[in-house]
């Protein structure tokens, strides 16, 4: 079961996951960043302090938004990730395709960059 | 069948030799009479061949009419007019034949006149027969035991009465009249028992008011001319069988006439409640479709048009609209009388107007808000009533009725309408439960094949080698997943191996899993280095896999002239290798990305070949995400830490017991054999 909220703050999208990402969870998750790309949003900051785990699902939809991100200039950072969490990232080699920052301030400051 | 025509055919004949020897001794009586002789018969014969004739009469009817199932109300009435329309033609021809005669000597006769009594008395016992035959089924229509045994005991006076008027003997005057009075009072109870009335309908009410009244023309007819005939004898003999001295005859008369005319009156008085009595059946008609309409493997649509159907015509609705919000939140108007555009504007004039608890799709309050109509300019309807229809609690839809009279709706037709919203909630319940387990059914078996084609997938036997030996282990869960292992000989010195993981679930996971075969198949045999391997078959798997899908794969080529391991990690986890030399284990990591995510030719900066001497009794342990993700019952995952630790522990084994013990070992963290995920593991052991 997952929970996702969003929070918008300094023009900046805050998506936060609470609970696990598996293959049925993954598709709210998918929902969510394409409601706020759908609403105009350029900089997305994604918490995952309350992830406890993501399924290969899950990380199919991060790496399905990377190319389009790219075309439309939209940055998008993840913070808060768990060790265990960030170790799927890293073993499939989608860590260094996504931007990850320890905590939210870093995210935040990173996003703004990103999107000059 | 056979006998039952047997037996009627029996009767007939009975009654007819009963009523011929009822004729030739009646007349032989008569002359004898006349002459002043002793008569050749005994006097008592007319009167038992009487009894006989209506008795043979009454089982000849008791088989046509009363036990024909196939008769209904009016065909009943039928039979009573037809069997009198015969009797009464048969007779009013004797007439005509008498009249054409003229004032020949012949008719004057007085035994001719006998012979004319005796037909014309026939044929009216007859007709009163057959009438008494079906006023008792009508009569007995929805009998209660009570009803029964009323009959029973009035059938049985009549009995006593008929054999009572064949013997001389004369009862006292208070007993005969208590007889009397008794069948009388049996007569007026049982003509009170009218239900069959009120199953007729207007069409069927006036054909048996007409009927009826032809059958009093017949009784009239004939009690008047046998009434005449037998005074006409009685005048010059005594000794006949008078009609009238025949209490039977009286009381089966005054009974038939009787039951004739309270149903007559009954009937006439029904009439105009008539359509009452057929809304009310209508109304069970169109419950019974309701509810008959899931059996019948109709559509939800089905259901809301029969409902919208019955609704109107149960309370003369004029329009009526029916919105339902559908199982996926879509919402579908369906009206009847009305168009969408005209439903629409009085449903907004409504909300505009606030008015609560009709179209509020939150209240399940049903109100008469007709009131409000009054404001609506331009449209014809003045009374609206509206419902809920509710399934598992939830209001799904409202039923409104529309018509254009103010004030058209009664309390009455809110309670049918109501009912018929429930049952209606009821069978879309019913449907759409039936509808769920039927999808349920359909992915179930949608994932049993899924399941057959991955493990058909997987190779049935593995490549040996006098370098190493190969053991692996695959199980998949209820959800279908996607691992994939498999080995190919290269050549004499070369064998490649391949580990895989595709994201994702159920049937794409197999195709994409079975596409990933293909490319090992025909990429390995190629001779490729393992990161040419990986580059060619990210470049193959780009077009095929679908958004968001990827797969995860490593791809060893064993080199035993070189005694090396060649290999490439595209994502997957990272391989366990013992190093039997040193004695210790552990996971190599390097870099690698998943195959399908990055989408271009630049794929070949993420990924590497890396190349690894192996030495006798070393281990390499491949496993797929299944294994250190299975969680036990607090929820922690098994993990690379205990995979290396289990290893550490069978080093000295076959690759068949190192794998045996890996399982066993990882049933007992989960504490079952259910893991959630599919799980993999492929076992080398250099020699």
């Amino acid at each position: 079961m997952v929970h996702i909220k969003r929070l918008q703050e300094e023009g900046i999208d805050c998506i936060a996951i609470i609970g696990e990402i598996d293959a049925s969870s993954s598709i709210e998750l998918d929902l969510t960043i394409a409601k706020s790309v759908g609403e105009g949003f350029r900089k997305i900051v994604v918490d995952c302090t309350a992830l406890e785990y993501i399924s290969s699902a899950g990380l199919g939809v991060f790496m399905s938004y990377i190319e389009e991100f790219k075309d439309k200039n939209i940055a998008m950072v993840l913070f808060g990730l768990k060790e265990k969490v960030i170790n799927t990232f890293t073993i499939l080699g989608l860590a260094d395709l996504l931007h990850i920052c320890e905590n939210k301030t870093e995210a935040k400051k990173l996003v703004n960059e990103l999107s000059l | 069948m056979f006998k039952n025509k047997a037996l009627i055919r029996l009767a007939f004949s009975g009654s007819v030799i009963a009523w011929l020897a009822l004729v030739f001794s009646d007349i032989s009586i008569l002359l004898s009479d006349l002459k002043g002789l002793q008569a050749g018969v005994p006097l008592w014969l007319p009167r038992v061949m009487l009894d006989l004739y209506v008795v043979s009469l009454y089982y000849y009817y008791k088989f046509k009419i009363e036990r024909d199932e196939s008769l209904n109300f009016t065909d009943l009435l039928w039979k009573v007019f037809a069997t009198g329309l015969v009797a009464t033609v048969l007779s009013l021809a004797i007439r005509l034949v008498l009249f054409l005669m003229g004032n020949t000597k012949l008719p004057s006769n007085i035994l001719f006149g006998d012979v004319i009594y005796q037909i014309n008395l026939a044929l009216f016992l007859s007709f009163l027969i057959a009438t008494y035959s079906s006023w008792k089924r009508l009569i007995l229509y929805q009998k209660s035991k009570w009803l029964i045994r009323t009959w029973l005991v009035f059938e049985f006076s009549l009995l006593f009465v008929l054999l009572y008027d064949s013997v001389n003997i004369v009862l006292p005057d208070p007993i005969s009249i208590t007889i009397n009075i008794t069948l009388g009072l049996l007569a007026l109870v049982l003509s009170a028992n009218m239900k069959w009335v009120a199953y007729l309908n207007f069409k069927q009410k006036w054909t048996s008011l007409l009927l009826l009244l032809l059958t009093f023309f017949y009784l009239a007819y004939f009690f008047y001319t046998v009434t005449r005939q037998s005074a006409v004898i009685r005048e010059q003999s005594e000794t006949f069988v008078d009609f009238s001295n025949h209490i039977f005859n009286l009381s089966l008369f005054s009974f038939v006439l009787t039951y004739s005319m309270f149903s007559f009156l009954v009937i006439m008085f029904n009439l105009p409640t008539s359509s009452v009595f057929e809304q009310k059946l209508e109304e069970v008609v169109n419950f019974q479709r309701i509810s008959q309409s899931i059996q019948t493997e109709q559509n939800e649509e089905s259901v809301y048009n029969i409902l919208l159907e019955s609704s109107v015509s149960s309370v003369f609705a004029d329009a009526a609209w029916l919105e339902i919000q559908g199982a996926a939140k879509e919402r579908k108007l369906f009206t009847y009388g009305i168009d969408e555009s005209e439903a629409t504007a009085i449903r907004d004039h409504l909300t505009n107007n606030s008015v609560k608890g009709i179209l509020d799709q939150g209240s399940d309050k049903t109100k008469n808000i007709s009131k409000y109509l009054a404001t609506l300019k331009g449209y014809r309807f003045r009374s609206i009533l509206a419902f809920p229809i509710q399934v598992k609690g939830e209001t799904i839809g409202t039923l409104a009725l529309l018509k254009e009279l103010p004030e058209g709706f009664n309390k009455e037709m809110t309670r049918i309408v109501s009912a018929f919203a429930n049952q209606a909630g009821i069978s879309i319940e019913n449907f759409r439960l039936m509808e769920e387990a039927f999808q349920n059914e359909r992915y179930k078996e949608e994932l049993k094949i899924a399941k057959n084609v991955q493990k058909s997938l997987l190779p049935e036997r593995l490549e040996q080698d006098n370098d190493f030996e190969i053991s692996a282990f695959s199980e998949s869960a209820d959800e279908v997943g996607g691992d994939y292992y498999d080995t190919i000989r290269v050549n004499d010195h070369q064998v490649a191996l391949i580990i895989a993981d595709v994201s994702g679930k159920g049937t794409t996971a197999a195709f994409h899993m079975s596409q990933m075969k293909g490319i090992f198949h025909s990429l390995a045999q190629q001779e490729l280095d393992p990161k040419e391997f990986m580059v060619r078959a990210n470049q193959a798997l780009i077009y095929c896999l679908e958004r968001g899908s990827f797969i995860s794969a490593t791809y060893f080529v064993i080199n035993t002239n070189v005694k090396k391991i060649y290999y490439a990690r595209a994502g997957h986890c990272p391989v366990l290798y013992f190093n039997a030399l040193a004695n210790t284990a552990g996971y190599l990591k390097d870099k690698g990305k998943a195959l399908g995510m990055i989408k271009s030719r630049e794929y070949c900066n993420h990924v590497e070949t890396n190349e690894l001497p192996y030495a006798s009794n070393d281990i390499m342990v491949l496993y797929t995400d299944g294994i250190t993700e299975a969680k036990d019952h607090r929820g922690e995952e098994f993990g690379l830490g205990r995979l290396k630790q289990t290893l550490q522990s069978v080093t000295g084994q076959t690759p068949r017991e190192i794998q045996d013990r890996l399982i066993n070992s990882l049933y007992e963290f989960s504490g079952s054999k259910e893991i959630n995920d599919d799980y993999t593991t492929l076992i080398v052991k250099f020699r």
